[in-house]
């Protein structure tokens, strides 16, 4: 049986009593993909924010690694970590400094060799004494990838990893992805608003509208669920408020 | 507190100033400037000495010392900030830093700092002046040290506000240490202040350090009633500052603001 790393139950949170996430619950398995959905304000990057410990519920509960986050934040952070295509690190650092300072901070045995491992994997051992902020975004997004997995995280939240990569590299990083999880049973949970990089990394999508997850399985079931072709048209459907955003919000309501 | 944490980030420090012209003549180029003018302003006065006491002199000890308390906590703040331009915050805060240790290797930045610069314009005044900051003997350890926990509080408290009203509040970084100047008795002393604003520069650590400053310049002794009453209100000063710090941080987590920061 799959042991459960992530559990979130009946999550709400309130700003200023704006509803951005409205009664949440699932469950993330060591080794899955998940995939997090939705339109801009469906309350997608807020729930990855209260799993990475940014921002304090209004009311539920989330267990990682069996740990309740609010007590256990430092000890759950040594474990996991993060990837976002709108975080940089520090632009007048050498890329070998940035990671041998996160090295540090997550107390990596042997940095170098582990530096040298991750920036051989990415196909960026040629950037290893630039300056970071010299790089170009696809640079920097592998390089931040390569900070990300510096500690071998047992869960890795990435918040549209492959935003600013041209159709090449965005594709070398899915299949990246994909490898690495297959090799290290590194559980993810992923966001973005690429479909494609869904259907071809996600095991598994929770597919969120107005603070509330409205459909959740495979992105085949999700699509049959909306009996749409593709998850790009199960998106387009619910952002625009059709008949299918009703068959979803049934099937949450039931 | 995890010592590893806190070494990284001082680490980080130490590349981004040995790397950055801008930011190493930024420790001495405004110090440098305020000696200059201060300096010659005194050496003015000096030739004026009938119509001006002596004591004239403690302009420069003002000066250098208002120099430390200002670098002390723009140390603590510009680290801050220095994180939110890179874009930076949301790594460290998704990491397994504790906020603690991030104020921390900030104080350790701070202080390293703060020994250069005032080490600069040691050697400078001596140079250009003939005037010995080491005159003051021992008691200026005690005199430092309160200038140090005073500007870290003051740097705790703006960088709370910075935090909680994002990089719109910049400006406190550079303002707030002006805010105090006026009444903590720098280039005065404390009985040259209006009486009903005596009572608030009391409540200044600093305003000790200064008036003990000038008493042991006036070879008056240890002024040990001062450095009591400086400690004394650093300590709660910093508690406050830490408390402070600690509610801004909560609120910032409940409003989410810790990753709009991170990612503006």
């Amino acid at each position: 049986m799959a042991e459960t790393l992530v559990e979130v139950q009946h999550l709400r949170k309130e700003f200023d009593g704006t509803v951005a996430v409205a009664d949440v619950s699932f469950t993330v398995q060591r080794g899955e993909i998940v995939g997090v959905l939705g339109a801009n304000g469906a309350g997608k990057t807020t729930t990855i924010q209260i799993l990475l410990g940014l921002i304090k519920p209004t009311g539920g509960n989330v267990t990682v690694f069996g740990q309740d986050l609010e007590r256990h934040r430092v000890e759950i952070l040594q474990r996991a970590n993060f990837s976002s295509a709108y975080t940089g690190l520090p632009s007048n650092l050498k890329v070998w400094e940035n990671l041998l300072i996160f090295s540090m901070i997550y107390g990596v045995n042997d940095h170098r060799q582990k530096t040298k491992e991750l920036l051989d994997m990415f196909e960026i051992a040629h950037l290893r004494d630039k300056i970071t902020g010299n790089l170009s975004s696809g640079e920097s997004t592998r390089v931040n990838l390569c900070k990300a997995l510096l500690n071998d995280p047992e869960l890795l939240m990435l918040d549209e990893p492959t935003a600013s990569l041209d159709p090449d590299i965005a594709d070398k990083v899915r299949k990246l992805l994909r490898r690495i999880q297959r090799e290290r049973q590194i559980t993810m949970v992923y966001t973005s608003h690429n479909m494609r990089d869904v259907e071809e990394v996600c095991d598994r999508v929770l597919f969120m509208h107005k603070g509330r997850i409205i459909a959740e399985g495979t992105p085949q079931q999700v699509k049959d669920k909306f009996n749409q072709k593709s998850l790009e048209d199960v998106f387009i459907s619910v952002a625009r408020g059709g008949d299918v955003l009703a068959a979803g919000e049934a099937e949450a309501a039931r | 507190m995890n010592l590893r944490h806190i070494r990284a980030l001082v680490l980080r420090y130490t590349f981004l100033y040995t790397r950055s012209v801008p930011r190493v003549a930024e420790m001495f180029f405004w110090p440098v400037m305020d000696l200059l003018v201060w300096g010659f302003l005194t050496v003015y006065l000096q030739r004026l000495e009938h119509q001006v006491p002596a004591a004239i002199t403690f302009l420069l000890g003002s000066m250098i010392f208002w120099d430390i308390l200002y670098r002390a906590q723009q140390a603590v703040t510009i680290s801050f900030l220095e994180d939110i331009w890179a874009r930076n915050l949301l790594n460290l805060f998704v990491s397994p830093i504790r906020v603690s240790e991030f104020i921390a290797a900030t104080y350790v930045v701070g202080f390293v700092k703060i020994l250069v610069t005032a080490g600069i314009l040691a050697g400078l005044a001596m140079w250009f002046y003939h005037w010995n900051l080491f005159q003051m003997g021992l008691p200026l350890i005690p005199l430092f040290v309160n200038l140090l926990l005073m500007g870290w509080a003051v740097g705790m408290i703006t960088t709370a506000l910075i935090m909680r009203w994002g990089q719109s509040a910049e400006a406190l970084a550079w303002g707030i240490p002006f805010l105090i100047q006026p009444v903590a008795s720098v280039f005065y002393p404390l009985s040259v202040l209006p009486t009903w604003v005596q009572p608030i520069a009391r409540a200044i650590p600093a305003t000790y350090v200064f008036e003990g400053m000038r008493q042991v310049l006036d070879n008056k002794g240890l002024p040990l009633h001062h450095l009591a009453w400086a400690f004394g209100l650093n300590i709660v000063y910093l508690i406050g500052a830490g408390l402070f710090f600690r509610y801004m941080f909560g609120i910032a987590r409940e409003k989410g603001l810790l990753a709009k920061l991170g990612t503006q």
